[in-house]
């Protein structure tokens, strides 16, 4: 194990890591904590120039002035109808395309698998003109749907190449015993092959509801309205209107980064493993 | 809230003639930009033409004031509605050139408007059409803490040298002379308006911002040599701050003077200033013997080429163009009715001095990101914050926009 | 039918699993990216008809003094995300530890990551706000001046990049912490018995088998700094005066802000950060592929 276990240092060294581990972690999070206070705080005190010092109350009408007079609950649900066909949509359409590359071999397979990878990477910037463009002509602008379907096309790219190495890793004999029972092919993904993707697609599932919960740039290229905006979008327009309410700015956003961090929370190790595949061979 | 009332007007009107009044509303959509307090007052001009019109439901939606001038290109193609809030000038030539914005030259004649909306017509027209409707305006110049004078003990300046002789007294005083918020760069467009319009007069600033003169002319580096002077007492963090941080400089007597739009005077008073404390003056005279030429950016409302309601939207148009409603909505506004034959409140201060000041101007501008096309007047406001940060980098800057307008006209 | 399909049903099965995704891909990312190509040789407001400029766009923007600025941005985020990673490792050896409560330890320092990157960049604002920002008054107690970082051209980006190193950090972090669980321990044990420590073991031993936590890291770090759009625009909107724009945020605003609609020009800076992007792109997919058919 590297670096050597800690229980094998002094009584000195390990009472100085104990007492780092909290005062780090108090510094990394400094910006987080600060926010969160500040999104407590009346904002009476802040009018007042008390920004640090002991609130005068603890102000949870902040939160409920969000939920009552502001549009951040419609942007939280618009975020939810943009995210959750998302995922199905991407995992859906990896589980196939994966299974595809995985089991399949034909001579174009490595060209379309990287194809996918490549595309994965592009920057946004390069596709915004066009899919803007289409997503008008086809009468989906500034809907849930039209930004739904970019970001399924789009997570597409990441899912193969995700799905694709994690049924790579599969015993293929399973396979090859299926097919020497004569079972069809989409029968062998559906019963052979599915069941076992269980853990990717938990892991998928979680990162791509992070990823489209918190994209801002598509959000802010095909949505305009307080209608279809998610709440990234929606967020940064509130803050346009916000300007010196630091106690509403802080209160939002809490609320839009809780549904990704319960995510996280509650998903921790498929969080990771999604995103730490490929880390270790 | 407009649904809440028109909720509850139907509902009388149902209760009432005791048919289906909902049932046979016709809607109108209106896209809007309103910051609150402009939102309520407009809410009560829609509850009372909606009470003049029962058949009629106005749907009210509003944007964020920033991202509305994103948004308006998106909807006026996708998913137009039949009003919507733009600004006069320049500014709206690429929605009338693109056959984006409806005619009404047909509202203005029928309803007499050519010469009740004389002073805003010229800015509605383009090739001889009128494009919409004008609603308000207000008058730009120099609010001041009349505190923070005292605690610099500091006469209030009848000239330009002398105001420029103020600042070093307020900077002794450890008061900003001049403050702003430039992180959105349009409050900086106001101070170089005025600055120009004094230093070199209407005709020419006109010229500049439709691009006739080259941003290296002598006169233009004149016009910078003003600001310069006050460059060293303005407010050091202004580009890291919004107008309404720099407001809340002046309320609490850290600033002094503060070049702005009239509609900042509810933000100063909301700060908890009054009518005793806060002071307006207009800007004063540079070039001596100039016409006086003021600021005034009128505020419009079109009516969308994709419009689906237009007859009820001209309805709406003629509405809010009439002396009555145009009282009452710059009476809850705290802004300058366009029509000549409104009354604004006598006892407002600022009202009346603005009133006083656009009546009797030589002419008035637009403001600088409403008279210069858009990618210029983005340029024109960059060049104007850096000269602010960096005044050393000014024949660069000019440099740079010269090309620019050699780029855009 | 059935028996054409029974006998080649394993040579056309891939084709009809790829079908849907590869459309999708195809349709929404893959030719998107030559019509930007063609679009760049066109003057185009979005509204109006597009004309045909040919290169007058790359023209302008190779005498486009804000191109330059924003290149050299992006040539600064390159390098100073790139400390991401080892200062990301350096975490992940301070936390590869078994004492009580280092899961939960672990969790919240990886948390930056999963907010949204408009959120950490409202947190940022906050933190770097002049007159009362958190940073604004540690740094006037400690030298008696505050520095309002967002506001000062020379510093902007610096204060952009150091928010959003904190989610990438957090990232790194992570995939290291996965790498280091994965270390052969018999390996450090006799490196350890052969008397290495410290530095040199973390050198020579550990370095060398986190290699594809290494690979992984740089290639999002890479693009995570090309892609620093949302920051920029939430924390400046590219200023003062355009000072913290990167090709990202430049190409956004040319295209599709208030001041812009120049869709050919910004489909030619898009096409000029693809160029960009396609140099490192090449070579990871380069490295990959090697892996595979290395198999």
């Amino acid at each position: 194990m590297f670096p050597r276990p800690i229980e094998q240092s002094s009584v000195a060294v390990q009472r100085l890591y104990k007492i780092a581990l909290p005062v780090s972690l108090f510094l990394w999070l400094l910006p987080l904590l600060g926010v969160a206070l500040t999104s407590l705080r009346p904002a009476s005190d802040l009018a007042q120039g008390n920004y640090f010092g002991i609130p005068s109350y603890i102000a949870f009408e902040n939160y409920w002035q969000l939920m009552v007079d502001s549009n951040i609950p419609q942007y939280m649900v618009n975020s939810l109808w943009v995210t959750i066909p998302t995922v199905i949509g991407a995992i859906a359409l990896s589980c196939m395309t994966g299974f595809a590359l995985a089991i399949y071999k034909f001579r174009s397979n490595l060209v379309i698998f990287f194809l996918f990878v490549a595309g994965n990477f592009v920057p946004f910037q390069i596709l915004m003109v066009p899919v803007r463009d289409l997503t008008y002509s086809l009468g989906m602008y500034n809907t849930w749907y039209g930004l739904a379907l970019f970001h399924i096309a789009f997570q597409t790219g990441f899912c193969t190449l995700f799905m694709r190495n994690f049924i790579k890793s599969l015993p293929f004999e399973l396979i090859e015993a299926a097919r020497v029972e004569g079972v069809a092919e989409w029968r062998i993904f559906w019963y052979v092959v599915l069941p076992l993707m269980r853990p990717a697609i938990a892991a998928l599932s979680v990162l791509v509801f992070t990823f489209i919960w918190n994209d801002f740039f598509w959000a802010s290229v095909l949505t305009t309205s307080a209608t279809t905006q998610p709440i990234t979008a929606g967020l940064s327009s509130l803050n346009g209107q916000w300007i010196a309410q630091w106690h509403l700015v802080s209160a939002g956003s809490v609320l839009a980064a809780l549904p990704p961090v319960i995510m996280f929370f509650a998903m921790q190790k498929h969080f990771i493993a999604g995103l730490t595949l490929g880390a270790v061979k | 809230m407009v649904h809440l009332k028109q909720g509850v007007l139907a509902l009388a009107a149902a209760l009432l003639v005791s048919g289906s009044a909902m049932a046979q509303q016709r809607v109108l959509k209106y896209n809007a930009d309103y910051d609150p307090i402009p939102l309520a007052a407009m809410e009560a001009l829609i509850a009372d033409f909606e009470a003049a019109n029962p058949d009629i439901d106005v749907q009210l939606t509003n944007f964020d004031h920033e991202g509305y001038k994103t948004a308006i290109r998106n909807f006026l193609t996708t998913d137009a509605p039949d009003l919507a809030n733009w600004y006069a000038g320049n500014r709206m030539a690429p929605f009338v050139t693109s056959g984006q914005f409806m005619d009404v030259t047909d509202v203005w004649e029928a309803n007499g408007l050519n010469d009740a909306l004389a002073s805003a017509a010229a800015s509605m027209t383009i090739d001889g059409k009128k494009w919409g409707i004008p609603y308000t305006y207000y008058q730009w110049g120099i609010y001041f803490n009349r505190d923070a004078y005292k605690a610099a003990g500091v006469e209030e300046p009848k000239t330009w040298d002398e105001f420029v002789a103020n600042c070093e007294k307020f900077a002794a005083a450890g008061i900003d002379c001049v403050t702003t918020g430039s992180k959105a760069l349009w409050p900086l467009a106001g101070i170089f308006d005025y600055l120009s319009l004094r230093t070199n007069g209407y005709e020419w600033h006109m010229d500049l911002t439709a691009g006739k003169i080259a941003w290296t002319d002598q006169k233009v580096k004149d016009v910078f040599a003003q600001w310069a002077k006050l460059q060293p007492y303005t407010t050091a963090n202004h580009a890291a701050i919004d107008w309404q941080d720099a407001a809340a400089l002046l309320v609490q007597g850290k600033a002094a003077n503060y070049v702005m739009g009239n509609f900042a005077v509810g933000t100063f008073k909301e700060g908890g200033m009054t009518n005793d404390n806060l002071g307006f003056m207009v800007f004063p005279e540079i070039t001596p013997g100039l016409p006086r030429a003021e600021e005034a950016p009128t505020d419009t409302i079109h009516i969308p080429a994709g419009a689906t309601n237009v007859e009820d939207a001209k309805k709406f148009l003629a509405f809010v163009a009439s002396a009555d409603a145009q009282t009452k909505l710059n009476a809850a506004l705290g802004q300058l009715p366009t029509n000549k034959n409104s009354t604004v409140a006598a006892d407002d201060p600022f009202i009346s001095a603005g009133f006083e000041s656009l009546s009797n101007a030589y002419a008035l501008a637009q403001f600088f990101d409403r008279d210069a096309p858009a990618e210029m007047a983005k340029a024109g406001m960059e060049g104007f914050q850096e000269f602010l940060v960096r005044p050393e980098n000014l024949d660069a800057i000019l440099e740079r926009l010269e090309k620019v307008r050699a780029q855009v006209y | 039918m059935s028996a054409y399909w029974k006998a080649n049903q394993r040579r056309l099965a891939p084709w009809l699993f790829l079908a849907p995704g590869a459309a999708m891909f195809l349709v929404y990312v893959i030719i998107p990216i030559f019509q930007s190509m063609w679009i760049s040789f066109f003057d185009w407001d979005g509204l109006g008809k597009a004309v045909w400029i040919g290169t007058a766009n790359y023209v302008e923007l190779i005498d486009d003094d804000s191109f330059y600025t924003s290149l050299k941005n992006n040539v600064i985020w390159l390098v100073l995300y790139m400390l991401a990673v080892p200062l990301g490792l350096f975490i992940a050896i301070f936390l590869n530890q078994t004492v009580w409560g280092m899961r939960l330890y672990k969790s919240l320092f990886f948390f930056p990551f999963v907010i949204s990157q408009v959120v950490v960049g409202l947190m940022f604002s906050w933190f770097y706000a002049p007159n009362f920002g958190l940073f604004y008054l540690i740094i006037e107690w400690a030298t008696g001046k505050g520095v309002a970082i967002l506001a000062e051209p020379d510093l902007v980006t610096y204060g952009i990049i150091a928010a959003g190193l904190w989610p990438q950090i957090a990232y790194v972090m992570i995939l290291y912490l996965t790498g280091l669980n994965n270390v052969a321990p018999d390996q450090v044990e006799a490196a350890r018995l052969d008397g290495a420590k410290g530095l040199k073991m973390l050198w020579y031993v550990v370095l060398p088998q986190l290699r594809p936590a290494t690979f992984i890291a740089v290639v999002v770090t890479v693009i995570g700094a090309l892609r620093s759009f949302d920051l920029v625009s939430i924390m400046t909107d590219g200023g003062p005066f355009g000072s913290s724009r990167v090709l990202s945020f430049f190409m956004y605003e040319q295209a599709l802000s208030e001041y812009g609609y120049r869709m050919g020009y910004g489909a030619a800076i898009a096409v000029v950060l693809f160029a960009i992007m396609m140099i490192f792109i090449s070579g990871f997919i380069w490295k990959m592929w090697r892996d595979e058919t290395d198999r």
